[in-house]
């Protein structure tokens, strides 16, 4: 599964990195602390999170992540998008909250990973 | 952790100021350059990317300021990061996953997750802390350019 197809299963809004769209999603993380994503996520999620000043952004591109979905209908910051741009990171809204979406994710496939 | 002074090849001091949220991540984005333009491996700059970023949110949640160099040799990269600040009364205990003394203002931010520490000792191969409280803190990494696990392409 790619970005693209949960962009269009949810409707969701990019406001960066429409080039990187085709990446393949390899699993989830949901938390807005971002040295657990640091420790926590892998390579190829797709981040939920409601934080949106650029160091989303940083987090993203160190753990070459697919791309982030700000929950809540939350906006990027004006530098995210920038920065986001830059790094070539998707940055997609969905009005959902983190729980709801989180689940119906998990609903079509996107699942994360067991602690070790 | 001998060595430094000899065969340098990349030497740079950047400051970083005390509770700039704003302006966080980017010193971290300035040393991940350097090395992207060192042509170093792309395993060794996402680790020491995601170190220094852990380093440079550590004065900014908890120093009035510091400095952080990087020095680069033939065999290996260090990063030395001094601040005055609150310090940390006991390493062993900030050094456990988890454990944080953030304030509200710094968790809004997305910090204060207890795992900043425990982030840098994972992704370096060296790892020296010293702080005395209510003075400051003294961080030094380093990240070996010359090991088979650190040249291997991200896993």
């Amino acid at each position: 599964m790619t970005v693209a197809d949960i962009v269009k299963n949810f409707g969701l809004q990019t406001r960066a990195g429409r080039e990187r769209l085709l990446e393949e999603v390899t699993g989830g993380y949901a938390s807005d602390l971002l040295s657990d994503v640091i420790a926590h996520s892998r390579k190829g999620n797709i981040w939920i999170t409601i934080q949106t000043h650029p160091n989303i952004v940083a987090v993203a591109t160190m753990k070459e992540l697919a791309g982030i979905i700000l929950a809540g209908g939350r906006e990027p910051d004006a530098d995210t998008i920038q920065k986001a741009e830059e790094e070539e990171i998707p940055i997609l809204i969905s009005p959902l909250f983190t729980f709801e979406l989180v689940g119906k994710l998990y609903q079509i496939g996107i699942s994360g990973m067991s602690p070790c | 952790m001998d060595g430094t002074e000899n065969n340098i090849l990349i030497h740079k001091t950047f400051h970083i100021e005390g509770g700039n949220f704003q302006n966080a991540g980017l010193i971290s984005d300035q040393v991940k350059k350097i090395l992207k333009e060192a042509g170093l491996p792309k395993k060794v700059i996402r680790r020491t990317s995601i170190a220094t970023f852990e380093a440079e949110m550590n004065v900014i949640c908890y120093a009035q300021r510091g400095n952080l160099s990087l020095f680069i040799t033939p065999n290996f990269l260090k990063v030395v990061v001094e601040d005055e600040g609150h310090g940390i009364p006991d390493i062993n205990l900030a050094m456990s996953d988890g454990y944080s003394t953030a304030d509200e203002k710094i968790r809004e931010w997305g910090f204060g997750a207890g795992m900043g520490l425990p982030n840098i000792r994972r992704n370096t191969d060296e790892m020296v802390l010293t702080s005395k409280f209510r003075e400051g803190t003294h961080l030094e990494f380093i990240i070996y350019l010359d090991r088979q696990e650190n040249m291997l392409p991200f896993e």
